[in-house]
């Protein structure tokens, strides 16, 4: 059994990745994890998240801007 | 060309080494920088100003600033950190000539960004014996490996993040794009680490409620063999 409700839980995602919550907190959270396959399911869905939202296709900055600094670069320790 | 061979061996260097060879004038060092760190410093920038032109002036803008001011810098923050904080203010001045205001105080969490970030319908309601729990468990999603790999899904993720207000995109940019602390994000956005906390977690749940959606309607395509409107 935990003391803790799913909808209590699901909104202590975000800190208890952080390492945020407090020691009593984060205990009542794991020992709801560890009975609650629905809020884990919740958890590793958040942590892919994470992730899936990380990956984004990479911007390179355009040619000339990256020539332009350059040379400003070059003037600057003239 | 020898901070090109440790980035080549996939050793960056340190800010002590990076900072001594700008002083110098090493372009090799000044390259690195401008590759590894724009990408990450266009995408923040384009949360503060309206277009992407603007956003790539801004990430221009903020290399001539660090060139300008590299003798000047201290080492109190990182390397990064420090230029990031010459981007922010860089792209806010700009995004209030474009009439597109960011304020400090709309890096607050307002009203809207506290309550429930899970639909309450999803749990059962109060007087029922569970109250509070999963009325339905979520759905497992297919493996992240084949998850990841596909372009609609990133295009998901996209849209899901585009649509958010800018103080909760800013922050989960800073978060889960370029993977900053919330320590960091303190110091960039001078934000508190709670306040930050309750945009980037507002944040996460939009996008994976977005994902959850997404899955959803994929597998029911996939089981049941019909369209879904």
């Amino acid at each position: 059994m935990s003391d803790l409700d799913c909808n209590e839980f699901v909104e202590l995602v975000t800190a208890f990745l952080d390492g945020a919550l407090d020691a009593e907190t984060e205990r009542r959270f794991v020992d709801h994890l560890a009975f609650c396959d629905g809020c884990d399911t919740y958890l590793d869905q958040i942590r892919q998240t994470t992730k899936m939202v990380g990956s984004p296709s990479p911007e390179a900055l355009p040619e000339a801007s990256r020539q332009a600094l350059l040379d400003a670069f070059r003037d600057w320790k003239r | 060309m020898e901070a090109e061979a440790r980035a080549a061996s996939g050793e960056f260097p340190t800010d002590e080494v990076l900072v001594a060879r700008l002083r110098d004038g090493d372009e090799a060092a000044f390259v690195l920088l401008v590759d590894t760190w724009s990408g990450g410093m266009g995408r923040l920038a384009r949360s503060f100003v309206a277009t992407n032109e603007s956003a790539a002036e801004v990430v221009q803008d903020t290399w001539l600033a660090v060139i300008r001011g590299i003798d000047s810098f201290e080492g109190r923050a990182s390397l990064k950190t420090w230029i990031y904080r010459i981007l922010v203010n860089t792209a806010k001045r700009r995004g209030v000539r474009e009439g597109r205001t960011i304020p400090m105080s709309s890096l607050l969490p307002t009203d809207e960004d506290y309550g429930p970030t899970v639909d309450p319908a999803r749990f059962l309601e109060a007087g029922h014996r569970w109250a509070g729990h999963w009325r339905e468990f979520p759905a497992v999603w297919p493996s992240p490996e084949s998850a990841a790999l596909s372009d609609e899904v990133h295009t998901q993720v996209a849209d899901a993040v585009a649509e958010l207000p800018d103080r909760q995109r800013i922050v989960i940019t800073l978060r889960d794009v370029e993977g900053y602390t919330s320590e960091e994000v303190r110091e960039i956005l001078d934000i508190s680490a709670a306040n930050q906390r309750v945009l980037l977690h507002r944040a996460r749940a939009h996008v994976r409620a977005r994902l959850e959606t997404y899955f959803a309607m994929v597998d029911t395509e996939r089981v049941g063999g019909e369209a879904v409107p």
